[in-house]
């Protein structure tokens, strides 16, 4: 029997707005604990929030992204629980009428687009940070107790839902990149893992190929980098169908697994199914975006990197386009004239490993030396890349040192090198073809290292013929 | 009968309130009989009728992002029944 | 020598003015009064003694963020927790230099119409101290009442201004919702909370009104006001359109001396020059209640979620996090807000929401359009404000829903979102009738000249028999 998986996603992102979702507190959570904080924040008796209207924009800017509908009216709801880091007794969220709707994703693959629908975007606040003290590691578990930080506590963000339109852990990870991607490029969240500013968690099930059932998922917890999930996803995947080949039933269950090792077995708990009592937020008043802000906020959208990518990829192939805009480099690649695979190359290559920053490189310039990477040394070519975000960078220096191609100036070199060596010469025609290797560094010798090798190799295997 | 007991016991769970059974015997019969007289609402037919939320037609209330003093720490834990280290002390979950 | 159970804001304010009394003069007088009289009536939780500012001295319902001046909305969950903050009305006061003279007794969390549920004591009615005040703000309508402030702030609402207003024999406002911030105050029912004025006379709520209304930054649900409170001068009511609404008038459990009194007092508004005609409210008062009691506890049972122990008031830890949240929770909250928190859980809760909470919203809309419908013919409704004059404490605590009828006349057009003003009216049994003026949004300035002409003509003595 052959399976195909089932996978959804729920991102949360952090919006970088300077101010918190409901009060006007900054938004510095690696700051000393309660330094920024307030009576909205803090849930003081008789606190009020205040949207913040950057947000709003921010989340509308991101629905576009998503290929989203704006709805004429969102309303923020109340969802209400129990929780130390959760100051009021409830979240200001939405609920069923959220600020975007009903979009999709494309993320571009070797073998076609995979569109991901996307139910909806919509704004809340994040809570509060507790450390846990006492037990093992800061760990939850055999903590003794745990200290409140109410810095991040109302820090806009936005919770991202798809439809479970995901079909391999590859795609997960490939969607992942490509919305971190698109966040970051729209200028409205840093989206970085390790800074708690991007966070996700993923529900699977599994289901024969080809059938459109929906069987019992479960939602997994606490992978905290696009690789881990990939394999967790794959780890759970190949559970549930050995439940199944085996007879059994997947039970709905919510997995957490340990941030830090990803090969440890994850924690399985079957959480009471919450009832958060929804109810519309009595202290905010309906948001109804005007047509002109829309429109205008769609106006603003860049390209996107996914429209980027299949543009590119008739220039350089899906591999190349893919690595370059999830590396954030096609801008840079695109400003670099000249023949567009080899600039592809050189750009994900070598430029990568030198680490410059993209926007200082000199394109203008650099294309002159990329284009004549066969001509000079290698040492140049690398000194030069080295150098193509310097202030004055200029090809020319790099140029001068092209190799010597000109036949007329390397056939006098090459016949004083073999009237030199005859007898090198003639064990060569008897059969030691080696020594061709010692007669091009001869050569290279006497150039000072600058003839063009593939010249001078073609030059001695015609004059050695005889 | 409009709320059991079961239901009543169940509520002050959701509600994080510590009933004893004294209080749980008085307050089942009580909100029932609350429950009963408000769950009079059910004998109107409202089909077709838009909810109130909001006594006064407004929208789009919300401030620019520009930030505001902050509390002093001093503040913040001001009213704290156990300030440590900057924070909020609670016991363990 | 200040009478304090007679002098008006106004009339203090005359007096500092002219240099006749000093600012502190007039604190230390109310201080005076209060440690004369209050050990009795118990209207305040806290007196400030030093005062700030050199105006017309305040009294603040305990429900009101005052910096560094403990507010315990008369719960133990909050005894002790002094805010680092002023809530935007008493910040408003400040500015306008009005002292605060103390924070005054309130049912706990303004659940009530007795001020019995306060956990630290009831009030007295200054009337008779056998019967309660009123409530929830029955603190604030006692201390105006019986010359312990010239004024104060009250809250309302299902009638927690109006209602403690009428059974002591004073003037209160709730105001048009919206038209007075809510930062700061000790959230009940969001989308009915409003705070309002208190006084002996309309002149005086208006003066109040003007100082603490208007649109509040901080306060999502604040509008501008369309025009500015204007403090009312006429005496007859000339042009005035002036509804009876049947059901409101004809209400079960109103007392027979209640209604004579108001009768009257339409009859009067027939003298003064006004229209005055019936009309009809036909589900808003049968279903207001109901209505009010599925959406008020609905939003407190989420407003009081944030008592927990965490960050402030009362802790009682012993054990995990969830078992300290539960028995912090049962120790600090009184009977009548854990009733109203289970009842609200309830209503909101999975399979139950369509039901009770959804319906009542829907509710609240056909409320809206009959007084909609209604003043489309007349600029003013009335009725008494209370069924009944004060009734005797622990007449009711037994019987929540007892209770709960208290506010039978002051709840719809509560629901409306509407203002509504209580100026006393006569005697009945020798206790205050309180007579109730709805108008439409924004109306304040009608009710005022409506309430300010008919006040004169009544010539109602607001200093209680017994004080004199």
């Amino acid at each position: 029997m052959s399976w195909e998986p089932v996978i959804g996603l729920e991102i949360h992102v952090h919006l970088k707005t300077r101010t918190k979702m409901f009060c006007r507190c900054e938004v510095a959570y690696f700051d000393p604990p309660n330094t920024h904080t307030c009576p909205v924040c803090l849930a003081f008796p008789g606190a009020l929030p205040v949207p913040n209207r950057q947000a709003v924009e921010w989340t509308i800017l991101l629905g576009h992204a998503l290929g989203c509908q704006v709805p004429e009216r969102a309303i923020f709801h109340r969802k209400n629980y129990f929780y130390p880091d959760n100051p009021k007794g409830y979240q200001i969220s939405q609920y069923d009428q959220p600020l975007c709707v009903n979009g999709s994703f494309e993320v571009p693959g070797a073998d076609g687009d995979r569109v991901v629908g996307i139910e909806r975007a919509h704004l809340e606040e994040d809570a509060a940070k507790t450390i846990h003290r006492g037990g093992a590691e800061g760990r939850i578990h055999g903590a003794d107790h745990s200290l409140v930080d109410f810095n991040r506590s109302g820090t806009p963000l936005v919770e991202i839902v798809t439809k479970p339109d995901i079909r391999s852990p590859e795609e997960a990870k490939a969607f992942l990149q490509l919305l971190r991607q698109t966040v970051v490029e729209l200028g409205i969240s840093d989206a970085e893992m390790e800074k708690g500013s991007l966070r996700f968690d993923v529900n699977v099930s599994v289901r024969p190929k080809g059938s459109d059932e929906l069987r019992t998922r479960t939602e997994l917890k606490n992978m905290n980098s696009f690789n881990f999930a990939a394999k967790g996803i794959e780890r759970e995947m190949r559970r549930q169908i050995e439940i199944y080949e085996s007879g059994g039933q997947v039970d709905q269950e919510t997995l957490h697994f340990d941030p830090n090792n990803e090969s440890a077995p994850p924690l399985r708990s079957k959480e009471e199914a919450q009832d958060y009592r929804y109810f519309p937020e009595p202290d905010l008043v309906p948001l109804e975006p005007a047509a002109e802000l829309v429109e205008r906020l769609r106006g603003d959208l860049p390209e996107l990197p996914s429209a980027r990518v299949r543009r590119l990829e008739s220039e350089v192939g899906f591999v190349l386009a893919e690595g370059l805009v999830t590396s954030g480099r096609d801008e840079l690649y695109s400003r670099i004239p000249g023949e567009r695979a080899g600039v592809a190359n050189v750009v994900m290559n070598e430029l990568a490993a030198i680490g410059l920053d993209p926007s200082a490189v000199n394109a203008e310039e650099l294309g002159k030396v990329i284009a004549a990477r066969g001509e000079i040394p290698r040492g140049a070519f690398a000194e030069a890349l080295a150098e193509s975000a310097s202030p004055g960078f200029s090809a020319d220096r790099y140029l001068a040192e092209a190799a010597i191609a000109d036949v007329g100036e390397l056939d006098p070199v090459i016949d004083r090198i073999l009237s030199a060596n005859e007898s090198q010469v003639e064990a060569y025609r008897g059969g030691k073809e080696g020594l061709l290797g010692f007669f091009v560094g001869q050569v290279m010798k006497e150039t000072g290292g600058k003839a063009n090798p593939k010249i001078v190799n073609e030059r001695l295997r015609e004059k050695l013929r005889g | 009968m409009a709320i059991s007991r079961d239901e009543v016991v169940h509520v002050a769970r959701l509600a994080r309130l510590a009933l004893t059974d004294e209080e749980l015997d008085r307050f089942a019969g009580q909100l029932d009989a609350i429950l009963e007289a408000v769950g009079k609402v059910a004998e109107l037919d409202l089909s077709g009728v838009e909810p109130t939320l909001h006594p006064l037609a407004l929208s789009n209330v919300w401030a620019e992002d520009e930030p505001r003093p902050s509390l002093p720490v001093e503040d913040a834990l001001a009213n704290a029944p156990a300030p440590e280290d900057g924070a909020f002390r609670v016991p363990a979950g | 020598m200040i009478d304090t159970l007679r002098l008006t804001a106004e009339e203090a304010s005359g007096l500092v003015e002219r240099g006749e009394v000093s600012g502190a003069e007039l604190h230390r007088a109310y201080l005076d009064a209060i440690a004369e009289r209050d050990p009795e009536l118990h209207a305040y939780l806290h007196t400030v003694d030093e005062p700030e500012g050199d105006g017309v001295p305040i009294a603040l319902k305990d429900v009101i963020s005052t910096r560094g001046v403990e507010t315990t909305a008369a719960s133990k969950i909050l005894e002790g927790y002094k805010p680092v903050y002023d809530a935007t009305v008493a910040e408003r006061c400040k500015s306008a230099g009005l002292p605060l003279l103390g924070k005054t007794n309130l049912d706990e969390f303004a659940m009530g119409s007795s001020t019995e549920n306060s956990a630290y004591g009831p009030t007295r009615n200054p009337w008779d101290p056998t019967r309660v005040p009123g409530g929830s703000s029955g603190g604030s309508t006692a201390a105006v009442a019986a010359g312990l402030a010239p004024w104060a702030l009250g809250s309302d609402t299902g009638g927690s201004i109006k209602q403690p207003a009428a059974l002591c024999g004073v003037v209160g406002l709730r105001p048009t919702y919206g038209t007075v911030s809510r930062y700061g105050i000790v959230a009940f029912a969001s989308s009915l909370d409003q705070v309002g004025p208190i006084a002996k006379n309309v002149r005086d709520c208006a003066l109040l009104h003007r100082i603490v209304a208007g649109r509040d930054p901080l306060d999502s649900t604040t509008v501008e006001l369309p025009q500015p409170i204007e403090v009312p001068e006429a005496e007859d009511l000339k042009g005035l359109r002036v509804g009876v609404p049947r059901e409101l008038n004809e209400a079960d459990g109103i007392e027979p001396g209640v209604s004579e009194v108001a009768n009257r007092t339409i009859e009067l508004c027939r003298e003064l020059g006004a229209e005055v005609g019936e009309c009809s409210l036909p589900r808003s008062v049968e279903f207001g209640l109901p209505c009010y009691y599925l959406i008020a506890p609905s939003e407190a049972s989420s407003n009081l979620a944030r008592y927990d122990g965490v960050r402030y008031g009362l802790r009682v830890e012993n054990g995990d996090v969830r078992t300290m949240y539960e028995r912090t929770r049962d120790a600090g909250f009184g009977d009548e807000p854990k009733r109203r928190i289970m009842l609200g859980t309830y209503a909101l809760s999975a399979g139950y929401y369509d039901a009770y909470y959804g319906q009542a919203q829907k509710v609240r809309t056909v409320i809206r359009d009959e007084h909609a419908a209604a003043f489309e013919r007349f600029d003013v409704l009335v009725s008494p404000t209370s069924p009944t004059v004060a009734f005797e404490l622990g007449a009711r605590t037994e019987n929540p829903l007892a209770m709960y009828a208290a506010d039978l006349l002051t709840i719809p057009s509560n629901m409306a979102g509407l203002p509504g003003l209580s100026i006393p009216c006569g005697l009945s049994e020798g206790l205050p009738v309180g007579f109730q003026l709805i108008g439409p949004q924004f109306s304040e300035n009608v009710l005022f000249r409506a309430g300010h002409a008919l006040e004169r003509a009544i010539g109602f003595d607001v200093v209680p028999e017994r004080l004199k």
